[in-house]
Protein backbone atom coordinates (compact mmCIF):
# COMPACT_ATOMS: atom_id res chain seq x y z
CA UNK A 1 0.00 0.00 0.00
CA UNK A 2 2.82 2.37 0.84
CA UNK A 3 4.03 2.51 -2.77
CA UNK A 4 0.53 3.44 -3.91
CA UNK A 5 0.26 6.23 -1.32
CA UNK A 6 3.73 7.50 -2.25
CA UNK A 7 2.94 7.53 -5.96
CA UNK A 8 -0.41 9.22 -5.28
CA UNK A 9 1.33 12.03 -3.39
CA UNK A 10 3.78 12.54 -6.30
CA UNK A 11 1.05 12.41 -8.96
CA UNK A 12 -1.19 14.68 -6.88
CA UNK A 13 1.55 17.32 -6.63
CA UNK A 14 2.27 17.00 -10.36
CA UNK A 15 -1.44 17.38 -11.06
CA UNK A 16 -1.66 20.55 -8.95
CA UNK A 17 1.49 21.83 -10.67
CA UNK A 18 -0.02 21.24 -14.13
CA UNK A 19 -3.22 23.05 -13.09
CA UNK A 20 -1.27 26.08 -11.79
CA UNK A 21 0.99 26.10 -14.88
CA UNK A 22 -1.97 25.98 -17.33
CA UNK A 23 -4.24 28.33 -15.38
CA UNK A 24 -1.68 31.13 -15.21
CA UNK A 25 -0.01 30.21 -18.55
CA UNK A 26 3.36 30.05 -16.76
CA UNK A 27 6.52 29.14 -18.70
CA UNK A 28 7.47 26.79 -15.83
CA UNK A 29 6.73 23.06 -16.45
CA UNK A 30 3.97 21.52 -14.32
CA UNK A 31 6.21 18.87 -12.67
CA UNK A 32 8.65 21.60 -11.52
CA UNK A 33 5.78 23.48 -9.87
CA UNK A 34 4.69 20.13 -8.41
CA UNK A 35 8.18 19.75 -6.94
CA UNK A 36 7.90 23.22 -5.38
CA UNK A 37 4.43 22.41 -4.00
CA UNK A 38 5.74 19.18 -2.47
CA UNK A 39 8.77 20.97 -1.00
CA UNK A 40 6.55 23.60 0.66
CA UNK A 41 4.19 20.89 1.95
CA UNK A 42 7.14 18.98 3.46
CA UNK A 43 8.44 22.14 5.15
CA UNK A 44 5.01 22.81 6.67
CA UNK A 45 4.57 19.18 7.73
CA UNK A 46 8.16 18.99 9.01
CA UNK A 47 9.05 15.52 7.74
CA UNK A 48 8.84 13.06 4.87
CA UNK A 49 6.19 10.30 5.09
CA UNK A 50 7.78 6.86 4.76
CA UNK A 51 5.57 5.91 1.82
CA UNK A 52 6.70 8.99 -0.10
CA UNK A 53 10.37 8.34 0.61
CA UNK A 54 10.12 4.71 -0.54
CA UNK A 55 8.44 5.60 -3.84
CA UNK A 56 10.36 8.83 -4.49
CA UNK A 57 13.82 7.46 -3.80
CA UNK A 58 12.98 4.38 -5.85
CA UNK A 59 12.13 6.57 -8.82
CA UNK A 60 15.21 8.77 -8.37
CA UNK A 61 17.46 5.71 -8.13
CA UNK A 62 16.45 4.67 -11.64
CA UNK A 63 16.10 8.19 -12.98
CA UNK A 64 18.67 7.55 -15.73
CA UNK A 65 16.54 4.70 -17.17
CA UNK A 66 13.65 7.14 -17.57
CA UNK A 67 15.70 9.34 -19.96
CA UNK A 68 16.15 6.51 -22.45
CA UNK A 69 12.81 6.72 -24.34
CA UNK A 70 13.27 10.46 -24.98
CA UNK A 71 16.92 9.98 -25.91
CA UNK A 72 15.97 7.41 -28.55
CA UNK A 73 13.90 10.25 -30.02
CA UNK A 74 17.19 11.61 -31.38
CA UNK A 75 16.55 9.15 -34.23
CA UNK A 76 14.06 11.71 -35.58
CA UNK A 77 16.62 14.51 -35.66
CA UNK A 78 19.56 12.93 -37.47
CA UNK A 79 19.23 15.50 -40.26
CA UNK A 80 19.36 18.49 -37.93
CA UNK A 81 22.16 17.00 -35.83
CA UNK A 82 24.42 16.17 -38.78
CA UNK A 83 23.81 19.66 -40.23
CA UNK A 84 24.76 21.42 -36.97
CA UNK A 85 27.06 18.85 -35.39
CA UNK A 86 30.03 21.24 -34.96
CA UNK A 87 27.88 24.02 -33.52
CA UNK A 88 26.50 21.55 -30.98
CA UNK A 89 29.91 20.13 -30.03
CA UNK A 90 31.61 23.54 -29.66
CA UNK A 91 28.68 25.04 -27.72
CA UNK A 92 28.48 22.09 -25.33
CA UNK A 93 32.22 22.03 -24.57
CA UNK A 94 32.76 25.80 -24.23
CA UNK A 95 29.54 26.56 -22.37
CA UNK A 96 29.89 23.64 -19.93
CA UNK A 97 33.54 24.53 -19.17
CA UNK A 98 32.63 28.19 -18.64
CA UNK A 99 29.77 27.25 -16.32
CA UNK A 100 31.99 25.05 -14.13
CA UNK A 101 34.76 27.68 -14.10
CA UNK A 102 32.52 30.64 -13.23
CA UNK A 103 30.47 28.73 -10.63
CA UNK A 104 33.51 27.34 -8.78
CA UNK A 105 35.32 30.71 -8.81
CA UNK A 106 32.21 32.54 -7.55
CA UNK A 107 31.64 30.02 -4.77
CA UNK A 108 35.32 30.15 -3.77
CA UNK A 109 35.21 33.94 -3.44
CA UNK A 110 31.82 34.24 -1.73
CA UNK A 111 32.53 31.38 0.68
CA UNK A 112 35.85 32.92 1.70
CA UNK A 113 34.21 36.29 2.37
CA UNK A 114 31.37 34.58 4.24
CA UNK A 115 33.82 32.72 6.51
CA UNK A 116 35.96 35.79 7.21
CA UNK A 117 32.95 38.00 8.00
CA UNK A 118 31.68 35.34 10.38
CA UNK A 119 35.06 35.32 12.15
CA UNK A 120 34.89 39.10 12.57
CA UNK A 121 31.49 38.83 14.16
CA UNK A 122 32.54 36.37 16.83
CA UNK B 1 6.61 -22.20 -43.66
CA UNK B 2 8.38 -21.63 -40.38
CA UNK B 3 9.80 -18.37 -41.77
CA UNK B 4 6.28 -17.23 -42.48
CA UNK B 5 5.29 -18.14 -38.90
CA UNK B 6 8.14 -16.11 -37.42
CA UNK B 7 7.16 -13.18 -39.56
CA UNK B 8 3.59 -13.43 -38.28
CA UNK B 9 4.84 -13.42 -34.72
CA UNK B 10 7.06 -10.41 -35.45
CA UNK B 11 4.22 -8.48 -37.05
CA UNK B 12 2.11 -9.15 -33.96
CA UNK B 13 4.84 -8.40 -31.42
CA UNK B 14 6.16 -5.24 -33.07
CA UNK B 15 2.68 -3.74 -32.89
CA UNK B 16 2.26 -4.26 -29.12
CA UNK B 17 3.78 -1.98 -26.47
CA UNK B 18 5.26 -5.08 -24.84
CA UNK B 19 8.18 -5.52 -27.25
CA UNK B 20 9.58 -2.00 -27.00
CA UNK B 21 9.09 -1.67 -23.27
CA UNK B 22 10.96 -4.96 -22.84
CA UNK B 23 13.65 -3.91 -25.35
CA UNK B 24 14.22 -0.64 -23.43
CA UNK B 25 14.73 -2.42 -20.11
CA UNK B 26 16.95 -5.05 -21.75
CA UNK B 27 19.07 -2.40 -23.50
CA UNK B 28 19.52 -0.59 -20.18
CA UNK B 29 20.64 -3.78 -18.41
CA UNK B 30 23.12 -4.62 -21.19
CA UNK B 31 24.38 -1.01 -21.25
CA UNK B 32 24.92 -1.04 -17.48
CA UNK B 33 26.94 -4.26 -17.81
CA UNK B 34 29.02 -2.79 -20.65
CA UNK B 35 29.71 0.35 -18.60
CA UNK B 36 30.83 -1.68 -15.59
CA UNK B 37 32.99 -3.84 -17.85
CA UNK B 38 34.90 -0.80 -19.23
CA UNK B 39 35.46 0.61 -15.73
CA UNK B 40 32.54 3.05 -15.40
CA UNK B 41 33.79 5.75 -17.78
CA UNK B 42 31.27 8.60 -18.34
CA UNK B 43 32.07 8.38 -22.08
CA UNK B 44 30.16 5.09 -22.25
CA UNK B 45 27.47 6.06 -19.74
CA UNK B 46 24.71 3.41 -19.52
CA UNK B 47 22.09 5.87 -20.79
CA UNK B 48 24.12 6.74 -23.88
CA UNK B 49 24.94 3.10 -24.64
CA UNK B 50 21.29 2.08 -24.13
CA UNK B 51 20.09 4.82 -26.48
CA UNK B 52 22.66 3.81 -29.11
CA UNK B 53 21.64 0.13 -28.83
CA UNK B 54 17.95 0.98 -29.19
CA UNK B 55 18.50 3.34 -32.12
CA UNK B 56 20.48 0.55 -33.80
CA UNK B 57 17.64 -1.88 -33.08
CA UNK B 58 15.00 0.46 -34.53
CA UNK B 59 17.07 1.14 -37.67
CA UNK B 60 17.74 -2.58 -38.13
CA UNK B 61 14.09 -3.58 -37.78
CA UNK B 62 12.81 -0.54 -39.68
CA UNK B 63 10.61 0.55 -36.76
CA UNK B 64 9.57 4.19 -36.54
CA UNK B 65 9.85 6.21 -33.33
CA UNK B 66 6.09 6.52 -32.82
CA UNK B 67 5.75 2.71 -32.70
CA UNK B 68 8.70 2.44 -30.32
CA UNK B 69 7.28 5.16 -28.09
CA UNK B 70 3.97 3.31 -27.67
CA UNK B 71 5.87 0.85 -25.52
CA UNK B 72 8.46 3.19 -24.04
CA UNK B 73 5.92 5.83 -22.98
CA UNK B 74 5.25 3.93 -19.76
CA UNK B 75 8.79 4.67 -18.62
CA UNK B 76 8.77 8.17 -20.08
CA UNK B 77 5.63 9.02 -18.13
CA UNK B 78 7.47 8.40 -14.84
CA UNK B 79 9.73 11.42 -15.53
CA UNK B 80 6.92 13.67 -14.22
CA UNK B 81 6.56 12.08 -10.76
CA UNK B 82 10.38 11.66 -10.64
CA UNK B 83 10.78 15.43 -11.12
CA UNK B 84 8.34 16.04 -8.26
CA UNK B 85 10.35 13.54 -6.17
CA UNK B 86 13.45 15.79 -6.47
CA UNK B 87 11.80 17.74 -3.62
CA UNK B 88 12.85 14.89 -1.28
CA UNK B 89 16.66 15.36 -1.51
CA UNK B 90 16.13 19.14 -1.48
CA UNK B 91 14.18 18.83 1.77
CA UNK B 92 16.86 16.54 3.21
CA UNK B 93 19.51 19.19 2.47
CA UNK B 94 17.58 22.13 3.99
CA UNK B 95 20.02 22.54 6.90
CA UNK B 96 22.98 22.79 4.53
CA UNK B 97 21.14 25.41 2.48
CA UNK B 98 20.36 27.45 5.59
CA UNK B 99 24.03 27.34 6.74
CA UNK B 100 25.48 28.40 3.40
CA UNK B 101 22.59 30.49 2.14
CA UNK B 102 24.51 33.36 0.54
CA UNK B 103 27.24 31.42 -1.25
CA UNK B 104 24.54 29.09 -2.57
CA UNK B 105 22.21 31.88 -3.74
CA UNK B 106 24.98 33.86 -5.45
CA UNK B 107 26.73 30.79 -6.87
CA UNK B 108 23.48 29.35 -8.23
CA UNK B 109 22.38 32.57 -9.92
CA UNK B 110 25.80 33.26 -11.46
CA UNK B 111 26.12 29.65 -12.60
CA UNK B 112 22.70 29.48 -14.23
CA UNK B 113 23.09 32.83 -15.98
CA UNK B 114 26.53 31.74 -17.28
CA UNK B 115 25.19 28.37 -18.48
CA UNK B 116 22.21 29.81 -20.34
CA UNK B 117 23.80 32.96 -21.78
CA UNK B 118 26.95 31.16 -22.95
CA UNK B 119 25.00 28.32 -24.58
CA UNK B 120 22.54 30.63 -26.34
CA UNK B 121 25.09 33.20 -27.49
CA UNK B 122 27.71 30.70 -28.72
CA UNK B 123 25.11 28.74 -30.66
CA UNK B 124 23.66 31.95 -32.16
CA UNK B 125 27.08 33.32 -33.15
CA UNK B 126 27.88 30.01 -34.84
CA UNK B 127 24.63 30.31 -36.80
CA UNK B 128 22.47 27.61 -35.23
CA UNK B 129 18.82 27.22 -36.13
CA UNK B 130 16.52 29.02 -33.58
CA UNK B 131 14.98 25.67 -32.62
CA UNK B 132 18.44 24.25 -31.92
CA UNK B 133 19.27 27.29 -29.77
CA UNK B 134 16.08 26.83 -27.73
CA UNK B 135 16.86 23.13 -27.33
CA UNK B 136 20.39 23.97 -26.14
CA UNK B 137 19.39 26.65 -23.61
CA UNK B 138 18.42 24.30 -20.73
CA UNK B 139 21.30 21.86 -21.37
CA UNK B 140 22.83 22.03 -17.85
CA UNK B 141 19.58 21.17 -16.11
CA UNK B 142 18.55 17.64 -15.18
CA UNK B 143 16.70 15.97 -18.10
CA UNK B 144 13.09 15.89 -16.88
CA UNK B 145 13.16 19.61 -16.08
CA UNK B 146 15.18 20.48 -19.21
CA UNK B 147 12.71 18.68 -21.46
CA UNK B 148 9.79 20.44 -19.83
CA UNK B 149 11.53 23.81 -20.32
CA UNK B 150 12.38 23.06 -23.98
CA UNK B 151 8.79 22.08 -24.67
CA UNK B 152 7.46 25.29 -23.11
CA UNK B 153 9.98 27.41 -25.06
CA UNK B 154 9.30 25.80 -28.42
CA UNK B 155 12.51 23.77 -28.64
CA UNK B 156 12.68 20.04 -29.41
CA UNK B 157 12.37 18.05 -26.15
CA UNK B 158 14.03 14.89 -27.47
CA UNK B 159 16.95 16.88 -28.91
CA UNK B 160 17.26 18.58 -25.51
CA UNK B 161 17.29 15.15 -23.82
CA UNK B 162 20.25 14.11 -25.97
CA UNK B 163 22.10 17.41 -25.47
CA UNK B 164 21.59 17.24 -21.70
CA UNK B 165 23.16 13.77 -21.64
CA UNK B 166 26.13 14.98 -23.71
CA UNK B 167 26.54 18.00 -21.42
CA UNK B 168 26.80 15.57 -18.52
CA UNK B 169 29.55 13.63 -20.28
CA UNK B 170 31.45 16.82 -21.19
CA UNK B 171 31.15 18.10 -17.61
CA UNK B 172 32.64 14.91 -16.15
CA UNK B 173 35.59 15.16 -18.54
CA UNK B 174 36.42 18.89 -18.27
CA UNK B 175 35.38 19.44 -14.60
CA UNK B 176 38.26 17.64 -12.84
CA UNK B 177 40.71 19.26 -15.26
CA UNK B 178 39.36 22.77 -14.54
CA UNK B 179 39.55 22.17 -10.79
CA UNK B 180 43.19 21.09 -11.14
CA UNK B 181 44.10 24.11 -13.30
CA UNK B 182 42.41 26.64 -10.97
CA UNK B 183 43.44 24.80 -7.76
CA UNK B 184 39.91 24.29 -6.45
CA UNK B 185 40.24 21.56 -3.81
CA UNK B 186 37.19 22.17 -1.57
CA UNK B 187 34.84 19.17 -2.15
CA UNK B 188 31.74 21.28 -1.47
CA UNK B 189 32.71 23.73 -4.24
CA UNK B 190 33.68 20.93 -6.65
CA UNK B 191 30.40 19.14 -5.95
CA UNK B 192 28.21 22.21 -6.27
CA UNK B 193 29.82 23.30 -9.57
CA UNK B 194 29.54 19.80 -11.07
CA UNK B 195 25.89 19.42 -10.05
CA UNK B 196 24.99 22.82 -11.45
CA UNK B 197 26.78 22.41 -14.79
CA UNK B 198 26.42 18.65 -15.32
CA UNK B 199 23.26 17.64 -13.33
CA UNK B 200 22.96 13.92 -12.46
CA UNK B 201 26.14 12.95 -14.34
CA UNK B 202 28.13 15.40 -12.23
CA UNK B 203 26.45 14.09 -9.08
CA UNK B 204 27.22 10.47 -9.94
CA UNK B 205 30.81 11.44 -10.76
CA UNK B 206 31.21 13.28 -7.42
CA UNK B 207 29.85 10.35 -5.38
CA UNK B 208 32.17 7.95 -7.20
CA UNK B 209 35.39 9.97 -7.50
CA UNK B 210 35.38 12.88 -4.98
CA UNK B 211 33.35 11.75 -1.97
CA UNK B 212 30.02 11.77 -0.15
CA UNK B 213 30.10 15.47 0.77
CA UNK B 214 30.80 16.48 -2.83
CA UNK B 215 28.05 14.12 -3.97
CA UNK B 216 25.51 15.59 -1.56
CA UNK B 217 26.35 19.15 -2.62
CA UNK B 218 26.18 18.12 -6.25
CA UNK B 219 22.71 16.65 -5.77
CA UNK B 220 21.63 19.80 -3.99
CA UNK B 221 22.96 21.96 -6.85
CA UNK B 222 21.17 19.79 -9.40
CA UNK B 223 17.80 20.16 -7.67
CA UNK B 224 18.11 23.86 -6.84
CA UNK B 225 19.47 24.93 -10.22
CA UNK B 226 16.79 22.91 -12.01
CA UNK B 227 14.09 24.64 -10.01
CA UNK B 228 15.54 28.15 -10.41
CA UNK B 229 16.37 27.68 -14.13
CA UNK B 230 12.75 26.76 -14.87
CA UNK B 231 11.76 30.18 -13.53
CA UNK B 232 14.51 32.43 -14.93
CA UNK B 233 15.39 30.80 -18.26
CA UNK B 234 12.33 32.01 -20.24
CA UNK B 235 13.12 35.66 -19.44
CA UNK B 236 16.85 35.25 -20.26
CA UNK B 237 15.98 33.68 -23.60
CA UNK B 238 13.57 36.55 -24.34
CA UNK B 239 16.50 38.97 -23.97
CA UNK B 240 17.98 37.31 -27.07
CA UNK B 241 14.75 37.92 -28.97
CA UNK B 242 13.86 34.22 -29.22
Amino acid sequence: MSLIIGLSILLGCQFLGEIVSRTFALPVPGPVLGMLILLIALMIRGGIPKSLRTMGEGLLKYLTLLFVPAGVGLIQHFGLISREIWILIITLIVSTSLTILVTSQTLQRVARRDVSSRKHNT
Amino acid sequence: MSGFGLEQIWVYLSATPLLHLFATLLAFIVATRINRWVGGTPLLHPVIVAIALLIGFLLLTGTDYATYFEGAQFLHFLLGPATVALAIPLYDHRERVRRMLWPIVIGTMTGIVTAVISAVSIAMVLGADPQTVLSLAPKSVTSPIAMGIAEKLGGIPSLTAGLVLLTGVVGCIVGPWIFRMTRITDPTIQGYSMGLAAHGFGTAYCFASVGAVAGAFSGLAMGLSGLVTAFVLPSIVHLFGL
